[in-house]
């Protein structure tokens, strides 16, 4: 009968089965050459509150060979369970995480190997890296932690002081001298999502029991005392590993320190410029994407300058210009690759940016996304920084740092003086493929381009 | 319903009233009975059957409400029963048994179990007795379903009013919304009182003698009640029920350390509360406790919350009913000592880890609500005199709740229902069983199927199930060789829990592809105990999803989320029964 009724009031008929939801993992090939083919898989943010996920079970176990498209893990949400499914073939070499662990999102679970050679390649990785792994090793570690350390009673009571709680009800009487927390559990839940910790809250509730609101004072109170020492939420003067990003910063950096690299500046004035980006800002037009535009042309003009040198033997002239360009997100930096930005037109191109930006900002970034790039751009102009010096990212040839565009008095050719827009740039590159005369044509090039805009809208 | 011609003017208007539903049913009554003093009466009598699992025939007999009020009645409705009820036990007599009996049955405990088994048994001319120890009506409505029913209706609303974000959804404004525990208390016990009333009159009414006192039985056919009252029936119903189960090592006080008897009188609300147990009683209790502004902390043996629910179900109860709520817990622990607050102490719960035995943990709460389930009540029954042992204090009985001796072998005339033979400790359950012994005893083989009996906890929202969980029926289909399907469906495609703005839950069907036969079905949602039942019905009657799925189901209802159900569910071609002849009308 409902069938006749009107269909807009019934229920769909499908029935809605949670668990065939399947969500595709987030694999990051790694940017070092060396691991090339083992990736991370990273655990998936599968809802917009999704903060961590539980594992509930691997489908696939270690050594299985994986299509893309299958089932490898179901993961607990705050809202559900959902399948996940690889984006790659290979061959599960490691999982990291075991199941009833929980991961924050974004941080690696397992790692996929492209072929049966790499696994035993990847498992040492993940044994170096000492990966987090299930909560029963968290909970030996954490527990030959407490047995080392003494329980800091000193600076409890010098925590007890500020928040003016009298000395009787600062301990609970059954806490054993503060060794045990007594906080109802409403108060554990808040300190945990404050991220506050409950061994420096002094409680006020029955038998001086941690209630809710010694929480919130401690998460609200701290905040302007601590602010000299540093922002809220870092605990200072503790050890904090790297994240799995942090990680592999730290890799690119340290291996950049074996290219031979030179800086060239040059001052580029931009009253064009942003008078080109006043007329068509409203049309969505950003000022990166005419930065990377620019840059791009002026590539195509100088393509030395967009190639790389990967072995010190030989190097490529990349036949495609993709302009990266850093971003800093949450807890690091990712560069979000403008593929071929001498040949999309810059409306297209100020899309595809804002929209890897959202991506980056979601932790969505698929690997040909951040790890492409060709030249990159790194512009510190916003925070009023006029001038800097950026690191060559490896397997590049050359990084151009952007400072601000500010209003500097000039002596113009016809013996005035006037007020311009005027930036500096600076680019880093690799001496081995790109001598100073090629920067120094190249930075001529995109003076050039810039102070005559017209060619970026075509 | 069987009724002598002298009685059938009052068998008309009784059998007539039931069909006229809810309010209007109220308002009938009470203007043809023109009597003021039993507008407070009669609401009730509904809420009766809703509560406690009643039959519908205490129902047919709603007048004994209108009987109170109207002398006449009163006095002569009883009196036909009984005289009606000699008269069977006379022509029994006369069949040529050799020994007058005082009854024909005798039900030990007058709970919910014993009265439905009463009502019965008189609706089949036995001449009835039943005993009580305590109070009429046992623990469901003195100590059980009944007043925890009446906390939870307070509770859902509270936390319905301290939800913004849902008030808001609707456009409603509410301000500080607050409670009066005395007041919550009270309607708890003045709802207690209101239905062992109905019970009572009810069963005074169709003539059932209450006998006052313990009751212990003597020897075969013999029992005795208060000090020394002896009176024989043909046979023997106990109906003894339960009380709650309080693990060694733990002192309760009754007011720091407590089980649900004194919980449900509500006489303090504290700041923290551990539950001891997170079955239904304990889950019930954390949604009373949480409502009124406690916090919640739970101790469960197994090594998940809420074991016994369907574990998909469990799941999605966790998150919905534990996680968002002021309720942390610990599991895989059992609480070997409680001691109750005394001298500025706290109660203090000392936790062993279930497995390693290895101490875990203290605890320093408010208070303790001891939910770790419910133990038999056999004790001093008399047990021993017909040498029936029980085992760990429950009556043994087969599938037609005869008791089982010492020896393995049947004890005649004697039966066992409900808590007491804890095949399925449920006040509805014991009614039934009630109601099958007496279908036995008046001639007709009765076999009820406990897997058709639905169970329902009344958190907000509620959890109700009925025959096999999913690993259960799987098992179940490994042994036995036969393939296994289950369909789901959200409270989210219900148009009526959308308008209500409680779209959360889940419906589970969990049935056999092969010849359309439902094994299980569970619920969690809005309504979900009051939903149910459509499923049971099927389970007891038989019904096949290719035959209920053609059901009509009124538009937009609850009901439709188990229409969806039915209709998702896809049964093999071969298996199709045909509907039955479509009638023409």
């Amino acid at each position: 009968m409902a069938h006749l009724l009107q269909t807009t009031f019934l229920p769909s008929s499908s029935p809605l089965i949670r668990r065939n939801q399947t969500y595709i993992l987030r694999i990051s090939g790694s940017r070092t050459r060396v691991n090339a083919k083992i990736r991370e898989i990273f655990m998936p943010a599968l809802s917009s509150t999704m903060t961590e996920g539980k594992i509930v079970s691997w489908v696939r176990s270690e050594g299985d060979k994986l299509c893309k498209g299958e089932s490898v893990v179901v993961v607990e949400s705050d809202k559900a369970d959902m399948d996940v499914e690889t984006f790659y073939d290979g061959y599960l070499a490691k999982i990291m995480v075991d199941e009833g662990g929980v991961a924050s999102v974004g941080s690696a679970i397992a790692l996929l190997a492209e072929s049966e050679d790499e696994i035993a390649e990847a498992q040492a990785k993940a044994a170096a890296s000492g990966s987090p792994s299930s909560p029963s090793s968290e909970t030996s570690n954490s527990a030959a932690v407490v047995a080392a350390v003494p329980h800091p009673q000193p600076e409890k009571v010098k925590l007890a002081e500020p928040a003016a709680v009298t000395v009787g009800s600062a301990v609970h009487p059954a806490s054993e001298g503060g060794k045990r927390i007594v906080a109802s559990p409403y108060a554990k839940k808040l300190a945990k999502e404050l991220k506050v910790e409950l061994a420096r809250v002094v409680g006020s509730g029955p038998k001086g029991r941690i209630v809710a609101k010694d929480v919130e004072a401690a998460a609200a109170g701290p905040a302007a005392s601590v602010a000299a020492a540093g922002p809220a939420g870092i605990e200072l003067a503790s050890v904090v590993p790297f994240t799995t990003m942090q990680g592999a910063v730290s890799r690119n950096m340290v291996e950049s320190l074996a290219v031979p690299t030179f800086r060239v500046g040059y001052t580029i004035t931009t009253d064009a410029l942003d008078a080109l980006y006043k007329k068509i800002k409203s049309k969505g037009v950003t000022m990166t994407a005419l930065l990377a535009k620019a840059t791009a042309l002026a590539l195509v003009q100088h393509p030395v300058v967009n190639s790389s040198c990967r072995d010190g033997n030989s190097f490529i002239y990349n036949s495609s210009i993709n302009i990266a360009v850093a971003v800093a997100v949450d807890g690091g930096l990712i560069t979000p690759v403008l593929q071929d930005a001498d040949k999309a037109d810059i409306y297209t191109l100020s899309r595809k940016w804002k929209e890897l930006v959202d991506k980056a900002r979601a932790k969505l970034l698929q690997p040909h996304e951040y790890n492409t790039g060709t030249f990159t751009l790194s512009n510190l102009g916003m925070f009023g920084v006029d001038r800097f010096d950026a690191i060559l990212p490896p397997g590049t040839g050359a990084i151009m740092a952007v400072g601000a565009s500010e209003p500097t008095v000039v002596a113009t050719k016809d013996g005035r003086i006037g007020m311009k827009n005027q930036m500096q740039v600076n680019v880093t590159a690799d001496h081995r493929v790109i001598y100073g005369a090629d920067l120094a044509s190249f930075l001529q090039t995109l003076a050039k381009i810039i102070e005559d805009p017209r060619d970026l809208t075509f | 319903m069987h009724c002598s011609a002298a009685f059938s003017q009052a068998a008309t208007s009784a059998t007539a009233v039931p069909t006229i539903s809810g309010s209007r049913h109220v308002g009938a009554l009470h203007s043809s009975s023109s009597s003021s003093s039993c507008t407070l009466l009669i609401p009730s009598k509904p809420i009766n059957l809703r509560f406690c699992g009643l039959r519908r025939e205490a129902f047919g007999f709603s007048p004994s409400a209108f009987t109170r009020c109207s002398n006449s009645q009163r006095v002569r409705l009883p009196s036909r029963r009984r005289f009606k009820g000699s008269n069977v036990s006379a022509s029994l007599g006369d069949n040529g048994i050799p020994k007058s009996f005082d009854y024909d049955l005798i039900i030990i405990g007058a709970g919910v179990g014993g009265h439905g088994a009463a009502l019965h048994a008189v609706e089949k001319g036995l001449k009835t007795a039943i005993i009580e120890g305590d109070v009429v009506g046992g623990t469901c409505v003195n100590r059980g379903c009944v007043p925890s029913k009446a906390l939870l209706a307070v509770s859902g609303r509270m936390r319905e009013l301290q939800s913004e974000h849902h008030m808001k959804a609707l456009g409603l404004q509410v301000h500080a919304a607050g409670y009066d525990r005395q007041g919550v208390a009270d309607h708890a016990n003045n709802l207690a009182t209101k239905i062992r009333n109905n019970l009572t009159n009810s069963m005074k009414a169709l003539g059932v003698d209450i006998l006052t006192g313990v009751g212990t039985i003597l020897g075969p056919q013999k029992v005795k009640f208060g000090t020394d009252n002896i009176v024989t029936a043909k046979d023997i119903i106990i109906a003894t029920g339960s009380v709650p189960f309080v693990p060694k090592g733990i002192e309760v006080d009754g007011k720091t350390v407590i089980t649900s008897d004194h919980a449900l009188k509500l006489e303090f609300v504290p700041d923290w509360i551990a539950i001891v147990g997170s079955g239904y009683i304990g889950l019930e209790f954390s949604d009373v406790y949480t409502a009124l502004g406690s916090e919640v902390t739970f101790i469960e043996a197994l090594d998940q919350l809420m074991p016994g629910f369907d574990p998909e179900i469990g799941k999605l109860a966790q998150r919905v009913l534990i996680n968002p709520r002021k309720i942390d817990y610990h599991t895989g622990v059992f609480a070997t000592k409680i001691t109750p607050a005394k001298d500025g102490k706290p109660v203090t719960i000392e936790l062993i880890d279930a497995k390693t035995k290895e101490p875990k943990d203290t605890l320093e709460v408010d208070a303790a609500l001891i939910a770790t389930g419910r133990a038999p009540f056999t004790n001093g029954l008399g047990l021993e005199n017909i040498n029936v042992v029980t085992q760990r204090g429950f009556v043994p009985v087969d599938e037609r709740m005869r008791v089982i001796d010492a020896n393995g072998n049947l004890v005649p005339h004697l039966y066992c229902i409900g808590d007491a033979n804890g095949k399925m400790m449920l006040a509805h359950a014991a009614s039934a069983q009630g109601i099958s012994v007496v279908e036995q005893v008046t001639g007709r083989d009765h076999v009820l199927n406990h897997l058709s009996i639905p169970a329902a906890c009344f958190t907000h929202p509620e959890i109700s199930m009925v025959g096999l969980t999913e690993p259960q029926a799987r098992e179940k289909a490994e042994k036995e060789g036969f393939e296994v399907s289950v369909v789901k469906t959200s409270f989210k495609a219900n148009t009526k829990a959308l308008a209500e703005n409680e779209g959360e839950g889940l419906a589970k069907l969990i049935y056999r592809p092969d010849n359309g036969e439902i094994l299980g079905v569970h619920i969690f949602g809005l309504h979900a105990a009051d939903l149910i039942h459509e499923a049971s019905n099927a389970i007891a009657l038989g019904t096949r999803i290719q035959d209920i799925k053609f059901a009509v189901h009124a538009h937009p209802t609850l009901s439709e989320v188990l229409d969806e159900l039915f209709k998702a569910a896809k049964v093999k071609d071969h298996a199709s029964n045909p509907v039955s002849e479509p009638v023409a009308v």
